[in-house]
């Protein structure tokens, strides 16, 4: 068991090492200050922010109805939620763009009616890694609901808490870590999201090249400036991971 | 990033071994493995004449160049019994970086003799020399129909309209700056993509009401496009060089690939699809 133990883990960490072994970190601090890696940074950081924002405005009842809620067909309803999960993020670039594009299934009334177009906007990036990232949250709050007892739940009721009363001041903070858990998550997903931002927002510096894409296109022809990229996007990376340690890892209170 | 080392079986003995792993990596990495079956030996014989023309050649060409390569990718491989030829299309600054990273490549057709020079450096000499094999040039390229009523180089200084041009670090965006600087205009575009078929794809979708591609796309484009032409694109014609790598694996069979794409039958192809083979 350890040896392919062992394998596991360097194929998971070897990657990373190389990075950091190729980093050029005399040049670190030059490439670091240049304005359109702090703008890239900016705007990666306030999308991601936005993005988990959203995740757990929406993410958090949704995980509550597929956890708590008697409604049939809940299981269909999974199922769909983690559909942005397994499919590719380019495709679901394509499909947000064919959903929310100046020509899209809903796209159209928004340009026609309200004159929004989102394609090309830094609300495209936002609504492109909240696609991407919602599953995580809603998958992480809602292991966490299952896994808590429902029985205050039940004695906020007889006591006379409302339903609202009940979840918001029994229910969430008991599954909080889930929730910070999942927050987590969908944010570092959201941090890292390239293809369905690529294809949905386009590429324009300022307003919507993220740090992935800064990465991708310093690679066609500065690829020193694109390793210091990926070294940002790792530490943040590994920032975050560090806020989930411990409990919030296992999506339990101990 | 790169299927193609692995997507390669290079003696038939490592064939069976190799095609589940093949199959496993084309799977997981769901690109550059479409052509068709494994690659015969090296030194097979090809059943028309060709005695030393066999095995696989890999083509690592410009996006621009995506339906005129397929069309003679297919060409060789009926000419040459027993040949199988692996395109890989993308921008040709990202195929570059691929190529100096190692990947294991025959032919590198690019869209720009500067793209070019990152593979073979500055001064190559003898077989290492890219030659020109066609020349492109900028269009303005519209959905159908031309919602944003785009008549002219000028229409995409406009912020009211939705622009996207290609990134100025791809050749088709370095043609874009030299176009705008010949004009002394300032485009305003809405997104730089990574490549001239990303562009075309905004177009076509309407997502954009204009977009500067090569004229060769706005014929690939069909229908859904409509091209218009500018007299300052004659400040910005491109040339697409090719070469024979010098690690190529399969050295007979790329230079029998760069002559057909050279070849007269590889002239009609081009230039029926816009480019100026002159």
């Amino acid at each position: 068991m350890m040896v392919p133990a062992l394998l596991g883990l360097a194929f998971l960490v070897l990657p990373v090492v190389a990075v950091l072994l190729r980093t050029p970190w005399s040049a670190l601090p030059h490439q670091l200050a240049r304005p359109e890696v702090l703008e890239s940074l900016r705007l990666s950081l306030v999308s991601a922010v936005l993005a988990t924002a959203i995740c757990l405005l929406l993410g958090v009842p949704l995980a509550w109805v597929l956890a708590r809620s008697e409604l049939r067909g809940r299981g269909l309803v999974r199922a769909l939620v983690t559909v942005p999960l397994v499919l590719p993020p380019v495709v679901g670039g394509v499909a947000l763009l064919l959903l929310l594009g100046r020509r899209g299934v809903l796209g159209q009334y928004l340009d026609a009616w309200f004159g929004i177009s989102l394609p090309f906007s830094t609300a495209a990036v936002v609504i492109a890694e909240a696609f991407v990232a919602m599953p995580f949250l809603v998958i992480s709050v809602e292991g966490a609901l299952r896994a808590a007892d429902r029985r205050y739940d039940d004695a906020a009721a007889t006591l006379g808490a409302s339903r609202w009363l009940t979840f918001h001041r029994v229910t969430l903070p008991l599954v909080a870590p889930g929730v910070a858990a999942g927050a987590a998550l969908s944010f570092a997903r959201a941090l890292g999201e390239f293809g369905a931002t690529i294809t949905f927002a386009g590429n324009f510096p300022g307003v919507t090249r993220t740090m992935p894409l800064s990465v991708y296109l310093a690679l066609e022809t500065d690829p020193e400036a694109a390793i210091v990229l990926s070294v940002v996007l790792l530490v943040v990376s590994v920032l975050v991971l560090a806020t989930l340690r411990g409990r919030w890892l296992s999506g339990v209170p101990r | 990033m790169q299927p193609h080392d692995v997507c390669r079986a290079r003696t038939p003995r490592r064939v069976t071994i190799a095609s589940a792993a093949i199959g496993l990596v084309c799977v997981l990495s769901a690109a550059g493995c479409a052509d068709g079956p494994g690659p015969g030996p090296a030194s097979s014989p090809g059943a028309s004449g060709s005695s030393h023309v066999g095995g696989t050649v890999t083509v690592f060409a410009a996006a621009s160049l995506t339906g005129t390569f397929t069309a003679l990718g297919h060409a060789f491989e009926a000419a040459h019994p027993g040949t199988a030829v692996r395109l890989s299309f993308a921008g040709s600054s990202a195929l570059a970086q691929q190529i100096l990273a190692g990947a294991p490549v025959d032919v590198f057709a690019a869209a720009s003799p500067e793209t070019m020079s990152q593979v073979t450096g500055a001064a190559p000499t003898g077989r290492a020399v890219p030659v020109v094999f066609a020349r492109n040039r900028l269009e303005i390229a519209v959905p159908a129909g031309n919602p944003g009523h785009v008549t002219g180089l000028v229409d995409l200084t406009k912020p009211a309209l939705r622009i996207a041009l290609c990134a100025p670090q791809v050749p088709c965006g370095a043609a874009a700056a030299s176009v705008f600087v010949a004009a002394g205009l300032t485009p305003a575009p809405d997104t730089l993509e990574q490549d001239v078929k990303a562009v075309l794809t905004k177009v076509e979708l309407g997502e954009v009401d204009a977009g500067l591609v090569y004229r060769t796309d706005v014929i690939a484009g069909g229908d859904a496009v409509q091209g218009i032409d500018f007299p300052q694109s004659s400040a910005a014609v491109t040339e697409d060089p090719i070469v024979v790598l010098p690690d190529a694996p399969n050295p007979t069979a790329a230079e029998a690939f760069v002559a057909l794409v050279r070849s007269a039958q590889g002239r009609t192809v081009l230039s029926a699809a816009g480019f100026d083979v002159g």
